[in-house]
């Protein structure tokens, strides 16, 4: 995916600019926080699981190599294969090589970020094979071709109106006239539309959100169970994993479940959490027959043994986007990557350079509520120091954020007053803003805007620049 | 090559080469005995109240639960919801000896298949591996017994459940899963799946709706065979 992280400031003073993107906010900003911590509450160990759940990840990174290997060997043992990628690159002509090798046509897909990250319908497109996205959430995407916005809920940015309009677009061979009456509507459509695709698919493609060495086995969460019929129908099961995702047992994996969906969605347990080993038994009566894991480094290696190495226990669960001032008030798309929010400023300069995203770090409050709710107690609001602090030292700032950065550190030493400043500016300045040609005060990141003026939006917009270099075939 | 690439790199990460041998045995020992961590107190309860606390977190996830005090009366329930629920008398059923056992001649207007779901299948009967009581969650391993599509492919799911399958933690369903599905040195079966409530998506406005892919409908017929369970 092509990064619009330089223009983190264009693409945020339009997302504040955007009403259909505000309306969404308001409706989710107050729901993920809420229903996170209804669950929390409703089990005492939590904060004792949040530790464990940290040193299970730690110790998997102490011995990664170890772990991959084990993991690999298991995945062989089951008569699985297993892909080793460095780089994005390999991984992408790996997934092409097994979709060419099974003849395939069409392939459906299971949401994964690493897909996101690779590029890979793009690619498969290129090559004349049909990707079908199949969590509700990216098959929109797909038909707006636009991206994600966020790493668990992906369209939430989108309003009733913005489905109803793409699906008459999109579903031509349906009467122009039918009416959605309520969303149940939509979401019929869709898995009508969608089953048909589920079993026409020849290669399903997953991501997986543990990979267990003890028994080489990926494990995928979803409520919707699009994951589940797309690695069981079609004749070949691809799994897209980035090495991280190792945890050595059964039991460590369940411990980290436990997390997961609380810090998530805020339910207990995920409707579906599926474990498979290799392909199907010689007594299976369905199941594919084939079974691959492409295991992606693309930078994640170079994060070990640095400050940035703790950011490889995350567990993708959102906690930090969901909390984080900034990025409720001006959404995933105005990160320009494909990880957004308090996670995605640490991890995208590790796996896209710093030149690319050195905004990215600055885009927070510093008011430590990411840290504070990540279930693998990742300290992001530190993680994000050090890189502003590697992009000072680089003198890739421009100077006037290095004459900001003082006014920064000045409400940094002074928590209190700083907290007070961007909590006043949270809910009024974006209305304040949109009045004006440009926004002197970014809602939120006082810290960050303080002395210097954000230009209003000019020239192309976001989604239409993704669009033509989608076009184009940058990936 | 990839694969020395992205070890070596980790290894350089960690200032070390491969683990030395001690090391490895070390973490092969871990694996081998897989320790448990914290358990949550929550399904620590006599037999009865498990039970109770499984069924209540099953209605939670909006899945809905009969229980019936014998095998016998299986086919019974199955028909009566069905009607209630305006479906038809027909289904694909799993290929398991405790289903096929059931005396289904009790209800002449049911009408079964066994084997794994066709898209066509309107209906789905599941043989229940076990339950688990922290979440409301069944465990359905795959497997010719217990076809992986009949989770998947019908808008009505129906699992029938022996009470004494319940347990408390996800733990204890793994411990069964090993000492029973995982034959010494051998691999779990390709899917195991862990099911709580009937399929969802909150992706259109954020607002929560049943029956995005999977079943819209998730039905538990829980057969009380354990008598320390009941009350
Ligand atoms: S950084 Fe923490 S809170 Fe954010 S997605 Fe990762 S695990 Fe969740």
């Amino acid at each position: 995916m092509l990064a619009t992280s330089p223009a983190f400031k264009q693409n945020a003073a339009h997302a504040m600019a955007d009403a259909g993107l505000q309306k969404a906010l308001a409706r989710t900003r107050p729901q993920f926080p809420a229903k996170r911590a209804a669950a929390v509450a409703n089990l005492p160990e939590f904060e004792q699981l949040r530790e464990i759940g940290k040193q299970i990840k730690n110790h998997t990174l102490t011995n990664l190599d170890f772990y991959l290997e084990t993991f690999a060997a298991n995945v062989e043992r089951a008569g699985g294969h297993v892909h080793w990628c460095s780089t994005a690159d390999d991984a992408r002509a790996a997934v092409l090589n097994i979709c060419q090798q099974a003849g395939a046509r069409t392939v459906t897909k299971g949401k994964s970020m690493i897909s996101e990250e690779l590029g890979i319908n793009q690619h498969l497109e290129a090559h004349d094979i049909t990707p079908v996205e199949t969590d509700l959430g990216e098959y929109i995407l797909q038909l707006r071709d636009e991206p994600p916005s966020h790493i668990i809920a992906p369209a939430f940015h989108l309003n009733r109106e913005d489905w109803e309009a793409s699906f008459r677009k999109s579903h031509t061979d349906l009467p122009a006239d039918r009416v959605f009456h309520e969303r149940r509507d939509i979401l019929t459509e869709a898995r009508t539309r969608l089953r048909e695709k589920f079993l026409a698919a020849d290669v399903g493609i997953t991501g997986a959100n543990f990979l267990i060495a003890e028994t080489g086995t990926s494990v995928i969460v979803t409520n919707e169970g699009n994951g589940d019929l797309t690695q069981t129908l079609p004749r070949v099961h691809i799994v897209l994993a980035s090495i991280e995702k190792t945890v050595p047992t059964l039991e460590d994996t369940i411990s980290l479940l436990r997390l997961l969906a609380r810090s998530a969605t805020g339910q207990d347990f995920s409707v579906y959490t599926t474990f498979s080993t290799g392909p199907r038994r010689a007594d299976d009566v369905d199941g594919p027959a084939e079974y691959h894991v492409i295991l992606l480094d693309n930078g994640r290696s170079a994060m070990m043994g640095t400050e940035f190495q703790d950011m490889l226990r995350c567990i993708r669960c959102a906690a930090c986007l969901n909390h984080c001032p900034v990025y409720s008030t001006v959404g995933g798309h105005s990160y320009g990557w494909v990880y957004p929010g308090p996670m995605g400023s640490v991890l995208t300069p590790a796996l896209i350079g710093v030149d690319q995203s050195a905004l990215l770090p600055n885009a927070s409050t510093f008011c430590g509520k990411c840290e504070s709710v990540c279930p693998m107690k990742i300290p992001l609001p530190g993680m994000m120091r050090h890189w502003r602090e590697k992009e000072f030292e680089r003198h890739l700032t421009p100077a006037t954020v290095r004459s900001g950065l003082a006014v920064w550190a000045w409400f940094a030493r002074r928590p209190a007053v700083y907290r007070l400043a961007t909590r006043a500016g949270m809910w009024t300045l974006g209305l304040l803003g949109r009045k004006k040609g440009k926004f002197t005060k970014l809602p939120l990141a006082g810290g960050w805007t303080e002395g210097r003026d954000l230009p209003a939006p000019e020239g192309e917009t976001f989604f239409a620049r993704y669009a033509r270099e989608q076009r184009a075939g940058r990936a | 090559m990839s694969k020395e690439q992205i070890l070596g790199a980790i290894r350089r990460g960690l200032r070390r080469g491969p683990l030395p041998e001690d090391q490895a045995m070390a973490l092969r020992a871990r694996l081998a005995a897989h320790p448990r961590h914290l358990i949550p107190a929550r399904s620590r309860l006599p037999r009865p109240d498990q039970i109770l606390l499984f069924v209540r977190n099953l209605e939670k996830e909006f899945a809905t639960v009969a229980r019936v005090p014998e095998a016998d009366a299986v086919p019974g329930v199955v028909a009566d919801y069905l009607a209630a629920q305006n479906l038809p008398p027909s289904f694909a059923m799993a290929p398991h000896p405790e289903l096929q056992a059931l005396p289904w001649d009790s209800r002449p207007l049911l009408t079964r298949r066994e084997g794994r779901a066709e898209a066509s299948d309107q209906v789905t009967v599941q043989h229940g591996y076990a339950g688990i009581a922290e979440t409301g969650t069944l465990m359905l391993p795959g497997g010719p017994r217990r076809p992986t599509t009949l989770n998947l492919l019908s808008e009505t799911e129906i699992v029938v459940l022996r009470a004494s399958r319940v347990v408390g933690a996800y733990e204890e369903a793994f411990d069964l899963l090993r000492a029973e599905l995982v034959p010494a040195g051998g691999m779990l079966p390709r899917n195991v799946m862990l099911v709580t409530g009937p399929s969802r998506s909150a992706d259109i406005e954020s607002t929560l709706e049943l029956g995005a892919h999977g079943p819209r409908r998730l039905h538990v017929v829980l057969i009380d065979d354990d008598s320390a369970a009941l009350a």
